[in-house]
């Protein structure tokens, strides 16, 4: 590529993150990281909203906070390393089908069969099905299947140094080649009314207000835990690493250090966190079609994460939230609108505010503490 | 026997088709480094410019004929517009500029939805593409001929231009290297709005191409482009051979692998493959040698 630049990824000056670098430390109480601050603010946030949101918001919002986790992902991936996955949906989508396997097998009586594949002549349980009668093997399956197709698919294009649009475009063809698969083997996966009536997880009915709070809970636990285990990361030495390559992959492989592995396992982990957010949504939402992981999907979750600044993993999540609550307000009010208004975001967003809501709340926070920023 | 023979038509009207798509594509990749994500919607436009000489404007089967030339000049305008008017501003930043014309491709699509309806509509082949013909015992679809033609028509223009006319070695200039082509003194933007123009153009062309085969609705576009971007991938950049070699061989792949494991496993059987296949040659066929490190 004749036009190749080695910040392509970032947009404007990035060498030094604002929410990870060392001048960012000294805000508000000396001493305490920003991120802890963030990180007990978001609790107690997540922690009223039960008393203030009805049964059916709180529903939304429980929704919303699984993308978030995707969204969290990805700001790992594209913010942090460079990489644009247009095809986060597959990976979410993983996490859900695996999910939503167990639960419906769950809602079977012993030795019957779900009803779909009822309809579809099928005679006794498919192979494929069997080990998702455990809850534990199930468990295992929602990490280590997105998890092992990201590091196989990684390992495979970045080591031959495919990258870039190249990457993007791969990741969309997986997320294309994924729904197409899943609509055409409608024995195995419902087609394109997808697996629904999940009613009972673990013995437990998901139908009483009881357990939709402590969906609620769990999901807003998940998001908590991820986020800053993923965070954490970012401000280790790894993450220094990470950024670098997204940077100049050229140097740090005269470094001494192999790009392959550094770009491959941040896939991974990002990919992870989406095979998790699914396995919650579908409990959440007591649905998974192949309409919500296919192509136009997965790039609506690069929008929260744009949404919200791709380099921020907070940002990230944030706007994956407001994303959720736009799409629900707007199309309450008016229909088909939603979609105009969505075009047009991408087109705001990447145009006007390429750091998202993130780069917004840096840029304020540097003018009321001019002290700080040194660049 | 049969069968596989049966198919060759079919793989290579699908090879037409993405070719189509896919040089405008091609170029604006390598010249531009821009990924143009609305480039399928241009197809849906020229579809629906066949649609629309033939409902509305009442051309009954002379509609694809004449769509030809509209198709092209109308998708030519729409790019050069998103080409001057977003695109430019973001050279150096594909990855953005995927995003934002991801962007420009949701509000197409709305638009044709609100302006055609969201159910799919049929363009009636004129008569005399109706039938078919019968060599060594394949059936031969006129209308695939024609598209097969088509396609052949536009790599010979395109290759002929590129190859002896004054602004197609501009336009190869700038694709080896832009700073050197600058300060030659080419008008560098120009011929980038100019590549843009003909490569969205061409996208009306292969619209029209697809009103032929098939139904069409508003996500027709986002159907076929990510198999219009594969291409790109495997053909390489700013090669015209690559493209034209890759386009088949997809075409082939797609129509192969669908025959023996059925619609919905060929998609990931030919993911596969290209991914086996970027091992070997990850700059894909053919690809402008440079000296740069990225």
């Amino acid at each position: 590529m004749t036009t190749a630049n080695p910040t392509e990824a970032s947009a404007g000056p990035t060498s030094e993150d604002a929410s990870s670098g060392p001048a960012a430390r000294a805000r508000l109480l000396p001493g305490v990281p920003p991120a802890l601050l963030i990180g007990v603010a978001a609790a107690v946030v997540l922690a009223v909203m039960p008393l203030l949101l009805d049964e059916f918001r709180l529903g939304l919002l429980t929704r919303y906070l699984c993308y978030a986790i995707v969204a969290v992902g990805i700001a790992v991936a594209w913010g942090r390393g460079g990489m644009l996955t247009l095809g986060h949906g597959v990976f979410f989508g993983l996490g859900a089908y695996a999910m939503a396997a167990h639960m419906t097998l769950a809602a079977t009586p012993d030795g019957a069969l779900p009803e779909f594949m009822v309809w579809n002549g099928i005679e006794s349980l498919p192979l494929l099905w069997r080990p998702f009668q455990s809850l534990a093997f199930t468990l295992a399956a929602v990490v280590v299947l997105p998890g092992a197709i990201a590091a196989l698919l990684g390992w495979a294009v970045f080591r031959r140094r495919v990258r870039g649009a190249y990457f993007a475009i791969l990741n969309q063809a997986l997320a294309a080649a994924f729904a197409i698969l899943l609509i055409g083997q409608q024995h195995l996966t419902g087609g394109s009314s997808g697996l629904t009536n999940l009613p009972v997880l673990a013995g437990v009915d998901l139908s009483t207000g009881a357990a939709r709070t402590g969906l609620y809970f769990t999901v807003a636990g998940f998001l908590l835990a991820v986020w800053a285990a993923y965070t954490r990361l970012m401000d280790s030495r790894y993450g220094a690493l990470l950024v670098a390559v997204r940077d100049s992959e050229e140097r740090v492989r005269f470094l001494g250090y192999d790009p392959t592995w550094v770009k491959a396992s941040a896939y991974t982990l990002s990919a992870v966190a989406a095979g998790i957010a699914g396995a919650l949504f579908v409990p959440a939402t007591g649905i998974i079609t192949p309409a919500l992981v296919g192509v136009i999907p997965s790039i609506q979750l690069v929008l929260m994460a744009a949404l919200g600044g791709r380099h921020s993993l907070t940002g990230a999540a944030i706007g994956a939230v407001a994303l959720g609550t736009a799409e629900t307000a707007f199309s309450e009010s008016f229909a088909g609108g939603w979609l105009y208004l969505q075009g047009a975001l991408f087109v705001v967003v990447i145009a006007l505010a390429p750091r998202g809501l993130a780069g917004f709340a840096e840029s304020l926070a540097s003018r009321v503490s001019p002290v700080r920023r040194s660049r | 026997m049969d069968a596989l023979l049966t198919q060759v038509p079919i793989a290579a009207a699908v090879g037409a088709v993405l070719l189509l798509a896919a040089l405008g594509l091609n170029f604006t990749f390598g010249q531009m480094g821009v990924i143009n994500m609305a480039h399928g919607e241009f197809l849906m436009v020229g579809a629906y410019t066949a649609f629309a000489l033939q409902a509305w404007a009442g051309l009954g089967g002379a509609a694809v004929l004449v769509a030809l030339p509209v198709a092209f000049a109308v998708t030519a305008l729409m790019g050069l517009a998103l080409e001057r008017g977003l695109i430019r501003h973001f050279y150096g930043r594909p990855l953005d500029t995927l995003l934002l014309t991801f962007g420009v491709s949701l509000l197409l699509q709305q638009l044709a939805r609100d302006v055609f309806g969201a159910p799919n509509v049929d363009v009636a082949a004129p008569s005399w593409l109706a039938g078919g013909t019968s060599v060594l015992g394949v059936w031969l679809h006129h209308s695939r001929l024609f598209i097969i033609l088509l396609a052949a028509v536009a790599v010979a223009a395109i290759a002929l231009s590129i190859a002896r006319s004054r602004s197609g070695r501009y336009m190869r200039a700038v694709l080896h290297d832009r700073d050197l082509a600058a300060v030659s003194g080419i008008p560098v933007g120009r011929v980038d709005a100019a590549t843009f123009a003909v490569g969205s153009g061409l996208a009306g062309v292969a619209g029209v191409a697809l009103a032929l085969i098939g139904p069409i609705g508003p996500s027709i576009g986002s159907s076929y482009i990510v198999d219009a971007f594969l291409v790109v991938v495997v053909g390489g950049l700013g090669q015209l051979r690559g493209a034209v070699i890759a386009a088949f061989a997809l075409g082939a792949l797609n129509a192969y692998s669908e025959l023996w494991t059925g619609a919905s496993l060929a998609k990931v059987v030919v993911f596969a493959v290209i991914i086996a296949f970027l091992q070997a040659r990850p700059q894909g066929l053919f690809s402008v040698k440079t000296r740069a490190l990225a």
